[in-house]
């Protein structure tokens, strides 16, 4: 119990940070935009099939650093020759957009590389068991990204908290048309914010397509989940989509690794019932509702709290 | 329901001519409805028209949404799939046990079903609209669709639920076992729902769903609580939702969870959005459209898919009225006699965009080929001709395509555009043009 307490919290931790590098460009984004992107996670799936790529022509560590930069270059040709001239029809119209071209990446991307998963493997260099906890070897590829995670997170507080830029984009965030009349270039701000931010989650993508499976369909398991962080962390907060992110990622690993159900818990129904809704959730296991979890979260976030959990506004 | 139905003809307080030509329309359009077998009367053309008739009932239920609220909703499909679903069950409860109720009764219970979870998860919806709503939406279609492989005894699972319309009570001696009386089944309901979805926009319901999709605050102001309006609206887009998915348990015979996925969603905001949303007429444009596409694409090219995201994101960009926007557009210039001044800037750029079009379909189909398969499969055949995918012929073809079309293209959009300020003026001249 302890040894899947353990592990579970490693992955756990580890699935979360992940999540965050992606929520934090959506968030950021969304609260200086008004953009929800819905075509973030394509950004990441876009990272993931860019570093495969990558890696099979100039190996695993230039494709780390290539891929996020290619994919920062499409997130801010989308910003520059797509949102910003859609953004005089209004919010509901960039939103439509992302969608339209979340759905077009999908498809090209499945058109080059198929529907199959591609064999996106670990770079041998980190292939190999960091540590033993009890019985199981923890491998050290996780160990890289969940370095390469935090890494990301302590360098964007830096760049948020610390410098020029990123006193603007905090001002931006709240007060765009003030930082225009200061004499900033907003626009410029929200390209670059917008490549960044694409950039993480490519970035995102080239570090989780090993571990996890590199496949056409990625991003659109994975966006649906990054929109409940971002509501349940509330929209526009940076600490509450960190929180958010950590929570989910937890919740959702530690309903994997949990096989219990109400019949194992409590014994089985009668079985002369037969089969019903009551004897579908008394059967139904932990892990068998992990998919469900995050959306479950969300409705209750929103009937208890509706503005997130460190959300400050309606919107 | 009946209470809107009784209230549309406010139409008759205006002038007769504007009546007549108003029940003409709807006369015309219950002919069509009716001749459109005779004419075609192949099985795959029954087929298509059934298809057609529930994703118009689909794309107008979310157009309550979209176009008359303001509401962008990526789960819709879930009152589709809730309404196919309560469909099948109570069709084989009815076999079953032998109630006296007929077939063309069921869409309706699908429309009580899709009611039913608006009504439920409506109130909680709908508390705040824009980006939040669309965000929330989307959860709770994956909410449902992920519940609905756990709750196997309702759902059946991944292969879904099967029933036998024809063993439902015949009615009029009509077995329903035929596509053709299937066809007329859908037809009926088209033309109620649609004739009732009309009547709704003419309600002071649906006027103050316009006011609440264009100033929430003003009416606020004037006393009505735009969460109420908001989660009326919600309810109603659910009932007709879940009509169409009725129609679809009765015309498939079958509800599977694929009914509720994102992409049933999908594809209804394509078909409402492609057609537009500011007109009544848009989203039925765009569902005879998207559903045509679907049904002609996937014979000739297996990424049909892009293609629909291709045009939806040129319709955002450069349409965002969608076709019935582009079409009805061009009124005020047909009433003040100007339109031969833009006709011939049309036919003009006409040619580089087709060029342009060509140019990209080229490319795609090259690198979809091209990374498919080698061998026989990457001739690929446009306009009657045939481009090999591995040749470098084809690709210099479609790269010239596509960089002559966007030059050459940009000189004559601009023409079209000097074309429509000229019209444009001399019909705000005669005053036909705001």
């Amino acid at each position: 119990m302890l040894e899947l307490i353990v592990i579970s919290t490693l992955n756990g931790v580890l699935f979360g940070m992940l999540l965050f590098l992606l929520s934090s460009g959506l968030t950021v984004i969304f609260s200086m935009m008004g953009v929800l992107n819905f075509a973030h996670a394509s950004f990441y799936m876009l990272g993931a099939f860019f570093g495969y790529q990558l890696t099979k022509w100039i190996g695993f560590w230039p494709a780390l650093v290539l891929a996020p930069l290619l994919v920062g270059a499409v997130g801010m040709a989308v910003e520059r020759y797509g949102l910003r001239n859609t953004h005089k029809h209004g919010h509901v119209a960039e939103l439509l957009l992302t969608f339209g071209l979340a759905f077009a990446i999908e498809e090209i991307v499945s058109m080059i590389w198929g529907k199959s998963p591609v064999d996106y493997r670990v770079p041998t260099a980190l292939d190999f068991p960091a540590f033993t906890v009890f019985s199981t070897n923890y491998p050290a590829y996780k160990i890289f990204m969940l370095t390469v995670s935090v890494a990301i997170f302590v360098a964007l507080l830096i760049a948020l908290k610390r410098t020029r830029i990123g006193l603007i984009v905090q001002a931006a965030l709240t007060h765009p048309n003030m930082v225009g009349h200061l004499g900033h270039n907003v626009g410029r701000v929200f390209m670059l914010v917008f490549g960044v931010g694409s950039a993480l989650a490519g970035l995102a993508g080239v570090i989780a397509g090993p571990a996890l499976v590199t496949q056409s369909d990625m991003a659109a398991l994975l966006g649906p989940i990054l929109f409940v962080v971002i509501v349940f962390g509330g929209l526009g907060s940076l600490p509450g989509a960190f929180i958010a992110s950590l929570f989910i990622g937890l919740v959702q690993t530690f309903a994997v690794a949990l096989n219990g159900s109400l019949a194992s818990a409590f014994g089985p129904l009668d079985s002369s019932v037969g089969p019903s809704v009551l004897s579908d959730i008394w059967n139904v296991t932990i892990a068998q509702i992990a998919p469900v979890l995050p959306y479950v979260l969300l409705v209750l976030i929103l009937i208890v709290r509706p503005m997130g959990l460190l959300g400050t506004r309606e919107t | 329901m009946t209470s809107t139905m009784t209230s549309a003809p406010d139409i008759a307080a205006t002038p007769s001519g504007q009546a007549l030509r108003f029940y003409g329309l709807w006369a015309i359009a219950a002919i069509a409805l009716v001749v459109l077998p005779l004419v075609f009367s192949s099985g795959g053309s029954l087929t298509s028209f059934s298809l057609i008739g529930i994703a118009i009932i689909f794309a107008l239920s979310y157009n309550i949404l979209l176009g008359e609220t303001g509401l962008l909703s990526f789960g819709h499909a879930v009152h589709y799939g809730l309404g196919g679903f309560a469909a099948v069950h109570l069709m084989n409860a009815v076999a079953a046990r032998g109630w006296p109720i007929p077939l063309p009764l069921i869409p309706l219970v699908g429309g009580i079903g899709g009611l039913a979870f608006a009504l439920l998860i409506g109130w909680v919806m709908t508390r705040r609209a824009g980006t939040v709503f669309a965000m929330i939406s989307l959860g709770i279609g994956e909410l449902v669709a992920s519940s609905s492989l756990i709750l196997r005894s309702v759902f059946g699972g991944e292969s879904g639920i099967t029933t036998d319309r024809t063993a439902l009570p015949h009615i009029f001696g009509w077995s329903f076992g035929p596509q053709i009386q299937v066809y007329y089944l859908i037809a009926f309901w088209v033309f109620v729902a649609a004739m009732a979805m009309y009547a709704l926009t003419r309600t002071p319901l649906g006027r103050i769903c316009n006011a609440v999709r264009d100033n929430p605050g003003r009416v606020e102001f004037i006393g009505y609580d735009p969460h109420v309006v908001r989660y009326l609206a919600y309810c109603f887009a659910g009932f007709f939702a879940g009509i169409a998915g009725g129609l679809a348990a009765v015309n498939f015979e079958i509800a599977n969870s694929a009914y509720l996925g994102a992409v049933q969603s999908g594809l209804v905001l394509f078909a409402t959005f492609i057609g537009g949303t500011a007109y009544f007429f848009g989203p039925i444009l765009g569902a005879i459209l998207v559903t045509y596409l679907q049904l002609g694409l996937t014979n000739v090219t297996s990424v049909w898919q892009l293609y629909f995201g291709i045009i939806f994101i040129a319709i955002v960009m450069f349409a965002p009225g969608g076709i019935a926007g582009l079409l009805m557009m061009h009124r005020p210039l047909i009433r003040a006699g100007t339109l031969t001044m833009v006709i011939p800037s049309y036919l003009v750029a006409a040619l580089p965009t087709l060029a342009l079009a060509c140019g990209v379909i080229l490319s795609i189909e090259t690198v979809a080929r091209y990374t498919a398969s080698e061998g026989d499969g990457n001739i690929i055949n446009l306009l009657g001709i045939p481009f090999n995918a591995t040749a470098p012929a084809t690709w210099v073809t479609a790269a010239i395509l596509i960089v002559g079309g966007f030059i050459v293209g940009r000189i004559t959009w601009r023409r079209i555009a000097d074309a429509w300020d000229r019209a444009g003026s001399i019909a705000r001249d005669r005053g036909y043009l705001a």
